[in-house]
C-alpha cells in the first residue's frame, strides 16, 4: 500500500492536518476520518452535487478530488455555513420555503445556491436552474427549492 | 417556530404550515442518517455480486480473500440458517422469508447480475474491495430470460424449478396452486358484465398494446445497514429503513432469532419511495459482526443501488376501452404483464385493482401476470402497479374521447366513480373526491388558458391509489412544563414527525413547537407498520391523536381531584379544562400539567392505531408539452396537478409531496429505464446514464388540493404521497399525442423512440 | 492490485496508487516515462478519477499536473493566438474575456461539461487526453483549427487535434508522453464558430451527437470563404467533416447550401447503436446540428 500521506489544508475555518492515503477522495477523508458527515454521498461519480464543497472558493464534487489535493488549499463544508446562532440565507430560505424533504441532497443544494448567490444574487429561475443542475433531488421536485433560492437572494441583496 | 395561517383550513393548525422540527439538523449537515453512522471499533462491509444474470454457483472459494490483510471476516450462504417457506405482508409487497434470505445470500443459483454471493469486512472500505477480487467463484451459466415475453415463451429457461403458477383473488393473498411449473408466479383475474358482448355493442373501440422498463426509485443515500451482534446474543442494526419492524421480523426469520434480540434502531432516511423497506445486507452485516465481535457497516454503492436493490416492474400490457356516442363507456378489458425480477412479487394485483378505479363500469375483463425474470427483484415504489397500468388505461380513454369528439375530463365526467360505486376488486368505494377532481380540472387556470404554438400539445389523466392503513403506535407524554412529548413507531421520511405533532396540537390546543416529536426504535414504541403507502400522516396521526385523547381523559381524572367533581364532569375545549359544575372552575393545560405530580403522578399515554376506514384519493394532472420535431425532445412547458388530499395536514409538505410526485412521473414518462443489453447486463447504471430530471428538465409545478374529508379521520386526513405518481405517464403521453399526432405506446418516450415514431408517421 | 471484478466497483473506492506531484514538465514527463502505461497524469480528475473507481485501467502511480506552471497558462496574442494549458479548469477558460470575445464556441463547449461543480475541475486538456468520442470540447477544438502541444523524453511536438485521435480513449501520445496546452490561432475576420450537443435531458447527460462549426464569411457577409465542421459521439473520434466544410468555401450562405453541408457531414458519421441512441438516430442528429450550429456560426460572424 502506497504511503499515507500528510496534509495540511484548512476547513470551514480551521487549521486541520490529517493523514490519507492517497486513494483517498476528499469526501471520505471529509467523512470517514474527520467525522464531517455533513457532506453527502450520492454516486461516487459527479453526478449528483450531494458532496459538493467549495475548494478554494469554487464549488466541486468532493467526490472527485483527492483529499492529497486540498494540501495548502482551503475547504469549506456544510458545518461551516451557519454561523454558531444564526442560519445562512439560504438555510433560512429552505426551512422556510419547505424546500426539502428527506434532506440529503440539502448540504450540497446549499453549497451550491451559496456559491451562485454570492455571485449573483439576483439570479432568475433560469439562471438558479442552470447553476443547480448538477445536484439531484428526488423528493421535492425542484420547486420549492427554486422558490427558496429566489428568495434567499432577495434576503441577501437587502431586500 | 413560525406558523403560516392558512385561512382556508377550519382548523387551527391543521392545514397550516408550520417549520418542521427536524429540518434545522437537514439545512446545516447535523442530522444523522444511516450513513453517517460511525461507531467503535467499527468494520467495513461489502458484498461480493454475481457478474452473471442467471447462472449456477459450482464452488465458492474466500481462503485468499481471508488471508487478505486488513480482512476480518468473509460470509456465504452456507453461513446463514435454514429458513423456512413463510409469506409476510410488508406493508406494499409481499415476500417468502426463505426467498428474503436467498436475496440476501444467493444459494445455489444467482438469478440477476448484481445478486449477492458474499461479503467480507474489513479494516476499511478499501481493503473490503480488493478483499472481492480474492473470492473465486465457479459459475456455470444459463441463459437469461429478460422480459416478460421471453418468460412466458414456450420452453423459457425457469428461474426456480420448484415454482408453479398461483390463481390469486385479492391483493395480497396467497392463491390456490395450480401445480403448473412456470415463470409466472401468479395470475390474479378481475371481471364484471360482459365485456364482449358490450365490445360488439359499442360505437368506438379503442385497443392498444403498451410495453414499458423497470425503473428505480431513484433515492439519493444508498441502502446502509450496520450491525453489531453483542455477546449476549443480541442484535443491533441501525439503517436508513421506511419501517424499523418489518425490518426486525425479516432479520429475525431470516436469522432464527427471536425477535425480543433484535433491536432495530431507525436513523434518518435520505429517500425511500417504497424502496427502503425490505432489508439487503441485514442478516449479511450481521453474521459478519458475529464473526468478528465488531460492528459492521455495508453500504451500497450507486452501481449496486441500481443493480441490486428493487426497483419496479417492466411491463407488457394491453388496454381495450368501448363507448358509445353518448360518452359512456361500454366496457374495458386490461392485460397486464408484470416483471417480478428474481423473486416473485411484482405488484400486478395493486396495478390491475387500480388502473380502472376512476370509471364506474358494468362490464370489465382485467387479468394481471407476476413473472419472474432475471432482474433485481421488484420492490414498492410509490403507489407500486399503478401508474404503469395507468398509462394504458388512461391513454386509450384519451383516444376514445379524442375519436367521439368529446373533452376527455368531460368524457371522464360522463363515466365518473362516485360513493357507493365498486371497484373492480368488488369493493364498495366509501365518500371518494373522483368527480371533484375533475371538476377542479375543469375549472382550472390552467385548463382554461388555451394552449398556442407548433408542435405543442396539452395532455390530462387521473390517477387513483388505495393508500395504506395498517398499525401505528404513538406515546404521548406531559411534561411538567406543558410540553409534550411525542414517540411514535414511524419513520419520518419527509416532514412526518410534524404532521402528526400538528393533529397532537389541534387536540389540545397548543402550538406544534410545545411539541418534541421523535421517532422510537423497536424496543421503545410498541409495532408500527412502514411508512409507506401514504399511510403515516393518516394512521400513525390516529395513533397519536388516540394517545392524546387518553392523555387528556387522565388529565380530565386529575382536574377533578383538584375540583372535588367526577372525571365525567370536566370537559377540555380551547386548551383549556373546565368545570360543567362550576364555571370558574377552569385551568390550562399548562397549569394542569403542572400538577400532575401531586395530582397522582406523570402522565403518558401509548395507544394503536389500526384503521379500517381507509380514505383512497384521485389525482388528476393538466401537462403541456412541446416537441423538437428535428431532434425528438420533449420540453414540459406547463404541468398542474391536482390531488384530493381530504384535508391537508401541513399544507407545503402536502404540495410538496404531490410535486415530487408529478416530477417522477414525468422522469418515467420522458427519459427513466433500465437498459439491458442481451446478457442481462444493465448498462446504464449510473445517475449519469439514469436520467432523472434535474433541476433544468422541468417548469414548476403547480399544484391545487382539493379537499374531500376523509370521513375514516378525525381532521378528514387522507394520504397523499403516492397518487402524484400515477397520472403523468399518461399526461404525458397524451400531451405528446396532442402535439404531434402520434400515440406512443412505449416508454420511455425519449428523444429517440419519438424521432422514430415521426418517422413512421410519415 | 488488477481489478479482476471490475464489474464490482463503482462509487466508493479506488486502488491503490502512489500521488505525485511534480512542479515542472520535465519532471513529470521522467515520471511518465519510467512507469508507462502504469502511470496516469491528473487535471480536474473528473474523468481519471471516475475511470479508476470502475477499474477501467491500472496504475501505479497518479501524476498531479497542477503544479506545472505551462499547465495553467491562459493566454492569448494576435501572432501566437490563444493557449490553453492543459490543466486549465473550464471555468477560468468560459469566465476569460478574451475567450468569451474571440472564442464563442469554446465558451460553448467549456460551459456544457458536467455540471458548474465538475467546470471548477474538469479540464479541456483532460477532455482530449480522455479521448472519449463523445468529449464535448472535441468538436470545437477540431472546428477551431487546434493542436495540442505535446511533451515526451524526445522532446515537444505539436499535432492537429484534426489527426490527434485514433480510436475511443486513444491517440498519438506515446506512452512516456504528456499533454501540455492547446493552442489555437487567432480568428479571422468576419469568421464565427458554435458548438451544440444534443442530449436528452437539458445538463449533465453524455451527447447523443455533437457537432461544432466554424466560418469564415466575406466582409459582406454574403458568401462562405471557408468554413470547418467537426463532429463527435458518432464515431470511435470526434472526425473532422473536411468535406462538409470545404464544399461551402466559394458558396453563398444560404439554407440550401447549409443542407448540402449537413448532408455532407451526415457521410462521416458511424455510429453504434446503444443506451444512449441508434445509429440512425445519430446520424439524423448530426445533419441537424451541422444546420443549426452554421446557422449561430454565420450570425456570429456577422457580429
Amino acid at each position: 500500500m502506497a504511503d499515507k500521506i500528510h496534509v495540511k489544508t484548512n476547513i470551514n475555518g480551521n487549521d486541520i492536518d490529517f493523514l490519507c492515503e492517497p486513494r483517498q477522495s476528499l469526501l471520505e477523508v471529509l467523512r470517514d476520518n474527520l467525522d464531517m458527515t455533513g457532506t453527502k454521498e450520492g454516486c461516487g461519480d459527479g453526478n449528483c452535487g450531494a458532496c459538493t464543497v467549495f475548494l478554494d472558493g469554487r464549488i466541486v464534487d468532493s467526490c472527485l478530488v483527492l483529499a492529497v489535493e486540498v494540501d495548502g488549499k482551503s475547504v469549506s463544508t456544510i458545518e461551516g455555513v451557519a454561523d454558531v446562532d444564526k442560519l445562512h440565507p439560504v438555510q433560512e430560505a429552505f426551512l422556510e420555503h419547505a424546500a426539502l424533504q428527506c434532506g440529503i441532497c440539502t448540504p450540497g443544494f446549499i453549497m451550491a445556491s451559496k456559491a451562485l448567490l454570492e455571485r449573483e444574487p439576483d439570479a432568475d429561475e433560469g439562471r438558479i436552474r442552470l447553476w443547480l443542475a448538477g445536484n439531484l433531488c428526488r423528493c421535492t421536485g425542484y420547486d420549492k427549492i427554486i422558490r427558496a433560492v429566489q428568495s434567499a437572494g432577495e434576503t441577501m441583496q437587502g431586500n | 417556530m413560525t406558523s403560516t395561517s392558512n385561512p382556508k383550513s377550519k382548523y387551527n393548525v391543521v392545514g397550516t404550515s408550520p417549520i418542521r422540527h427536524d429540518v434545522l439538523g437537514r439545512v446545516t449537515g447535523k442530522a444523522k442518517y444511516g450513513v453517517d453512522l460511525r461507531l467503535t471499533g467499527m468494520l467495513f462491509g461489502k458484498t461480493l455480486r454475481s457478474p452473471h444474470a442467471h447462472a449456477r454457483i459450482r464452488k465458492i472459494d474466500t481462503s485468499k480473500a481471508e488471508a487478505h490483510p486488513g480482512v476480518r471476516a468473509v460470509v456465504t450462504t452456507s453461513d446463514m440458517p435454514i429458513v423456512n417457506d413463510e409469506v409476510a405482508d410488508f406493508g406494499e409487497t409481499m415476500a417468502n422469508y426463505r426467498l428474503l434470505a436467498e436475496l440476501c445470500l444467493a444459494n445455489g443459483k444467482v438469478l440477476y447480475k448484481g445478486h449477492a454471493v458474499a461479503a467480507v469486512a474489513a479494516d476499511d472500505i478499501h481493503i473490503a474491495e480488493e478483499a472481492l477480487d480474492l473470492i473465486e467463484v465457479e459459475y456455470e451459466v444459463l441463459p437469461p430470460v429478460l422480459t416478460v415475453q421471453q418468460a412466458m415463451a414456450e420452453g423459457a429457461p425457469l428461474l426456480h424449478e420448484v415454482m408453479t403458477t398461483r390463481d390469486v383473488a385479492a391483493r395480497f393473498t396467497r392463491g390456490t396452486d395450480t401445480g403448473v411449473a412456470s415463470n409466472i408466479a401468479s395470475r390474479i383475474v378481475f371481471q364484471g358484465g360482459d365485456p364482449e358482448a358490450a365490445f360488439k355493442n359499442s360505437d368506438v373501440v379503442v385497443e392498444r398494446e403498451f410495453n414499458t422498463k423497470m425503473v428505480h426509485q431513484g433515492y439519493i443515500e444508498p441502502h446502509n445497514e450496520t450491525a453489531f451482534w453483542a455477546p449476549d446474543g443480541h442484535l443491533t442494526i441501525w439503517t436508513s429503513t421506511q419501517g424499523a419492524f418489518g425490518v426486525r421480523t425479516q432479520i429475525s426469520k431470516t436469522l432464527g432469532l427471536p425477535e425480543a434480540h433484535v433491536k432495530v434502531i431507525p436513523m434518518e432516511v435520505g429517500g425511500g419511495f417504497g424502496g427502503k423497506i425490505r432489508s439487503y445486507m441485514g442478516p449479511t452485516a450481521a453474521l459478519l459482526s458475529k464473526k468478528t465481535g465488531r460492528p459492521v457497516k455495508i453500504v451500497m454503492n450507486r452501481k449496486e443501488v441500481f443493480e441490486s436493490s428493487g426497483p419496479t416492474s417492466g411491463s407488457n400490457m394491453r388496454a381495450k376501452i368501448g363507448a358509445n356516442k353518448d360518452g359512456k363507456i361500454t366496457a374495458a378489458e386490461v392485460y397486464l404483464a408484470y416483471e417480478a425480477g428474481a423473486y416473485p412479487g411484482s405488484p400486478v394485483a395493486a396495478g390491475a385493482s387500480t388502473c380502472l378505479s376512476p370509471y364506474n363500469l358494468e362490464n370489465f375483463f382485467v387479468e394481471g401476470l407476476d413473472v419472474v425474470v432475471n432482474k433485481p427483484q421488484v420492490s414498492a415504489y410509490r403507489a407500486p402497479g399503478s401508474p404503469g397500468a395507468a398509462l394504458a388505461v388512461e391513454t386509450v380513454i384519451d383516444e376514445v374521447a379524442e375519436k367521439l369528439g368529446i373533452d376527455p375530463i368531460d368524457f371522464r365526467l360522463k363515466n365518473a366513480t362516485k360513493e357507493g360505486d365498486r371497484q373492480v376488486s368488488g369493493v364498495v368505494f366509501p365518500r371518494i373526491g373522483c368527480v371533484e377532481v375533475e371538476e377542479a380540472i375543469k375549472n382550472s387556470d390552467h385548463y382554461n388558458t388555451p394552449l398556442e404554438g407548433k408542435n405543442r400539445g396539452r395532455g390530462t389523466a387521473m390517477g387513483w391509489w388505495f393508500n395504506g392503513g395498517n398499525a401505528s403506535t404513538a406515546m404521548v407524554t406531559v411534561n411538567s412544563d406543558g410540553t409534550v412529548g411525542l414517540v411514535t413507531g414511524s419513520v419520518d421520511l419527509a416532514g412526518t414527525r410534524t404532521a402528526i405533532s400538528m393533529q397532537v396540537a389541534e387536540v389540545l390546543g397548543i402550538t406544534p413547537d410545545e411539541i418534541y416529536p421523535s421517532v422510537g426504535d423497536t424496543d421503545s414504541i410498541g409495532w408500527t407498520g412502514p411508512s409507506g403507502g401514504s399511510r403515516t400522516t393518516f394512521s400513525t396521526g390516529i395513533a397519536a391523536i388516540q394517545a392524546t385523547n387518553l392523555v387528556l381523559d387522565e388529565m380530565k381524572k386529575r382536574a377533578a381531584l383538584l375540583w372535588e367533581t367526577q372525571p365525567d364532569d370536566v370537559t377540555f375545549e380551547n386548551n383549556s379544562f373546565i368545570s360543567n359544575k362550576n364555571s370558574e372552575d377552569t385551568i390550562s393545560f399548562k397549569d394542569l400539567a403542572g400538577k400532575l405530580m401531586g395530582t397522582g403522578g406523570p402522565v403518558s399515554a401509548s395507544s394503536t392505531s389500526n384503521p379500517t376506514q381507509v380514505g383512497s384519493a384521485f389525482g388528476g394532472h393538466i401537462c403541456d408539452v412541446e416537441v423538437d420535431t428535428d431532434t425528438g425532445k420533449v420540453t414540459v412547458l406547463r404541468y398542474t396537478a391536482l390531488q384530493d388530499v381530504g384535508q391537508a395536514a401541513h399544507q407545503s409538505y402536502c404540495e410538496s409531496q404531490v410535486q415530487g410526485g408529478a416530477v417522477q412521473g414525468i422522469g418515467w414518462a420522458l427519459n427513466e429505464e433500465y437498459y439491458y443489453t442481451d446478457d442481462g447486463t444493465m448498462a446504464n447504471s449510473t445517475f449519469l446514464d439514469y436520467r432523472m430530471p434535474t433541476t433544468l428538465d422541468l417548469p414548476m409545478i403547480d399544484t391545487i388540493l382539493v379537499e374531500v374529508p376523509n370521513p375514516g379521520h378525525p381532521f378528514g386526513i387522507r394520504g397523499v404521497g403516492e397518487v402524484p405518481i400515477v397520472p403523468p405517464l399518461a399526461a404525458v403521453a397524451n400531451a405528446i399525442a396532442d402535439a404531434i399526432g402520434v400515440r406512443l405506446t412505449e416508454l420511455p418516450m425519449n428523444p429517440g423512440s419519438i424521432l422514430a415514431a415521426l418517422k413512421d408517421k410519415k | 492490485m488488477q481489478a479482476v471484478n471490475t464489474y464490482l466497483r463503482g462509487g466508493v473506492a479506488l486502488q491503490d496508487f502512489e500521488f505525485l506531484s511534480p512542479k515542472t514538465i520535465e519532471e513529470a514527463v521522467s515520471i511518465k516515462a519510467a512507469a508507462g502505461n502504469k502511470a496516469r497524469a491528473l487535471a480536474g480528475g473528473t474523468d481519471v478519477l471516475v475511470q479508476l473507481k470502475v477499474g477501467r485501467f491500472d496504475i501505479d502511480q497518479l501524476i498531479d499536473m497542477k503544479n506545472i506552471p505551462e499547465l495553467n497558462e491562459l493566454s492569448f496574442s494576435e501572432s501566437d493566438g490563444l493557449t490553453i494549458g492543459a490543466a486549465v479548469p473550464c471555468y477560468k477558460i468560459y469566465e476569460d474575456p478574451t475567450v468569451r470575445s474571440s472564442y464563442p464556441c469554446i465558451v460553448d463547449s467549456s460551459e456544457l461539461i458536467g455540471s458548474i461543480q465538475i467546470q471548477g475541475r474538469a479540464s479541456l486538456g483532460g477532455n482530449v487526453v480522455n479521448s472519449s468520442p463523445s468529449g464535448d470540447s472535441l468538436p470545437s477544438l477540431i472546428a477551431l483549427n487546434g493542436s495540442a502541444v505535446i511533451q515526451g523524453t524526445s522532446g515537444t511536438r505539436s499535432v492537429p487535434l484534426e489527426e490527434f485521435f485514433t480510436g475511443p480513449g486513444r491517440n498519438v501520445m506515446t506512452e512516456d508522453e504528456l499533454l501540455v496546452s492547446l493552442n489555437f490561432p487567432a480568428p479571422s475576420k468576419n469568421s464565427g464558430a458554435a458548438f451544440l450537443r444534443f442530449i436528452p435531458r437539458n445538463e449533465m447527460d453524455i451527447a447523443v451527437a455533437n457537432v461544432a462549426s466554424s466560418v469564415t464569411l466575406t466582409a459582406d457577409g454574403k458568401n462562405f470563404e471557408s468554413a470547418r465542421i467537426s463532429i463527435g459521439a458518432v464515431g470511435p473520434t470526434p472526425y473532422f467533416a473536411k468535406d462538409a466544410g470545404d464544399l461551402l468555401a466559394g458558396q453563398e450562405v444560404n439554407d440550401e447550401n447549409i443542407a448540402k453541408a449537413a448532408e455532407a457531414a451526415k457521410k462521416y458519421a458511424s455510429p453504434i447503436t446503444d443506451m444512449r441512441g441508434t445509429i440512425e438516430q445519430r446520424i439524423h442528429l448530426v445533419g441537424v446540428l451541422t444546420k443549426r450550429t452554421l446557422d449561430i456560426a454565420i450570425q456570429r460572424a456577422r457580429g
